[in-house]
């Protein structure tokens, strides 16, 4: 590895890793305004501008509190399982590509903390070592409420894998590569031409049945409303019923980072990952600049149009957590194993036809 | 792909620890959770050889999903100690099988210090690997055309096995509901 190799490698680390803290904070602040706007109140607005700094005020009460062990519980695993949540949601980030590649003095940069040529089953490895933390936290809390809501946690982690890893392969059928920056590559081509119009190949276009089952399976994955059964804020206790202080806001920070990794494997599978919205071609063109600079502005607008679909989907996960009440527990299971696992196998079958016909 | 010495040292003592772990821990839980440490660490080796995929379907399917079970019947059952119905073994049956892994040990060693014979490369090096486009597509591809039909038995017999596993527990559930309901 030479110098670029290495300045390369930790800028595009640092990045990632900058990126998930800050996304627990912000998402925190615009989950709770976005609260306020759908109720029609207003939400934190004292701390700052526009209620800004209220995260900050919160992280540092977090701190500053009493960091209990309680007498009952077994300390080493009680102490250890926020890690063992919060590690995984850091680790899956890596192989999700921000932007294409740019060659500087000759050596090829991909925008991509990690370049694996297992793609997105990195992503499904790590994030599955993530149901840990939630047992380890709800049998070292050594309380019934808070073993039962980790043993619903993982039951519905696990059934929802399922339906998640079969709901890909249609598309890793169609781009015939599990490396999310050759499927992000091969949704850039055109899948028609309507009059002026053209319907870029992004995933949702190609694979919509997939779509529907991965964006349901990842909302039972984050553990977000409408599947939060594992924490149940308003009425059920979940298995952190133990935790307090610093502690407990890990595991929240652990929930937001996923959030942002389902966004981002979302949008690079599903919406053309970093492939510029429409428009920005166009403007990229009328800036007139060339070499280098045009090379830098055009990674400038992927990271960009990665970033405005990735903050879609988070907009997204707080939509519906305001809009749609909360299945019941049969519900779920029925809903995975009934509708969403056959569905996945369906849609593997009917993608296989399609390509063996060339539709695809 | 080089493997790094360092690293490798890192992860095989980790492996080796966690392996002590398993077998010498008081709780079943440190066991079971050291034996996800040691399915991590081998990963972690695999991944520095170069076969990623091997990597990835080593924690997918070993400490992914099968580990998740073994903890799951752990916690339920609410195991707190080591409840051996034969209690500890005799002495001289301890001290006899550690003799007999040791003699293994040093059986292995021995043959891999002293075999006369290089190491038979095939056709897979890590070169034509990189070149037929990296280690998924090579194994997908020979997974499903050369070795297809050994592949598809073993999905039936992975599907017989299921079969018969939800047969016997419906037999007894049943026996069961028929035994409970007078």
């Amino acid at each position: 590895m030479n110098a670029i190799e290495w300045y390369a490698m930790i800028g595009k680390t640092a990045l990632v890793i900058g990126m998930l803290l800050m996304v627990a904070p912000v998402m925190n602040w615009i989950e709770r305004r976005g609260a306020g706007l759908m109720q029609n109140r207003l939400g934190p607005n004292r701390v700052g501008p526009f209620g800004l700094f209220q995260t900050i005020a919160d992280a540092l009460k977090f701190l500053f509190k009493e960091d209990r062990i309680l007498g009952h519980v077994n300390p080493f695993w009680y102490f250890i399982a926020p890690i063992v949540v919060l590690i995984p949601a850091c680790m899956t980030f890596a192989v999700i590509p921000f932007a294409s590649s740019i060659t500087v003095d000759g050596t090829v940069i991909r925008m991509q903390a990690a370049e694996l040529n297992v793609g997105f089953l990195y992503v499904f490895a790590i994030a599955s070592l993530g149901v840990y933390g939630l047992i380890m936290g709800g049998w070292a809390s050594n309380n019934k409420f808070a073993l039962l809501g980790s043993l619903r946690s993982s039951s519905q982690m696990i059934s929802y894998e399922l339906s998640m890893g079969l709901s890909v392969i249609g598309l890793v059928m169609v781009f015939s590569s599990v490396d999310l920056m050759a499927i992000t590559q091969g949704q850039g081509e055109a899948l028609w031409q309507l009059g002026p119009l053209t319907i870029p190949k992004w995933g949702i276009f190609v694979q919509p049945i997939g779509f529907i089952i991965f964006l349901t399976a990842v909302f039972a994955e984050t553990n977000r409303l409408p599947f939060d059964l594992p924490e149940g804020e308003p009425e059920i206790v979940g298995f952190h019923v133990e935790y307090g202080s610093m502690k407990f806001a890990v595991f929240m920070m652990g929930e937001y980072m996923n959030m942002a990794v389902a966004s981002g494997l979302l949008a690079s599978l599903y919406f053309g990952g970093w492939q510029l919205l429409p428009g920005m071609g166009w403007a990229l063109g009328n800036l007139g600049l060339a070499g280098d600079a045009h090379e830098w502005a055009r990674i400038g607008f992927e990271m960009l149009s990665f970033t405005l679909k990735l903050s879609f989907f988070m907009w997204f996960f707080v939509w519906v957590r305001w809009t749609l009440p909360r299945f019941r527990y049969d519900q779920l299971m029925d809903l995975g194993w009934k509708v969403l696992l056959p569905l996945s196998l369906a849609n593997i079958v009917i993608t296989g036809a399609m390509i063996y016909y060339g539709w695809v | 792909m080089e493997l790094s010495p360092v690293f490798f040292y890192v992860f095989g003592a980790l492996a080796i620890a966690c392996a002590l772990m398993v077998v010498l821990a008081k709780s079943p839980v440190t066991s079971a959770f050291s034996l996800i440490l040691v399915f991590f660490a081998f990963a972690a080796i695999y991944a520095m050889l170069g076969a990623h995929l091997i990597a990835a379907l080593q924690i997918i399917v070993y400490a992914g999903a099968i580990m998740v079970l073994f903890v799951f019947v752990i916690m339920l059952l609410d195991v707190t100690r080591d409840t051996g119905e034969a209690g500890k073994p005799h002495p001289i049956l301890m001290a006899l099988s550690v003799l007999a892994a040791m003699s293994l040990l040093a059986v292995f060693v021995w043959a891999f210090k002293n075999t006369g014979t290089p190491a038979i490369l095939g056709p897979f090096t890590t070169e034509a690997i990189t070149a037929a486009g990296g280690n998924t597509q090579v194994v997908s591809e020979l997974m499903f055309s050369e070795y297809i039909l050994p592949f598809e038995l073993t999905s039936v017999l992975l599907l017989g096995a299921i079969i018969g596993t939800v047969a016997i527990a419906k037999r007894q559930m049943s026996a069961a509901r028929k035994g409970g309901g007078k």
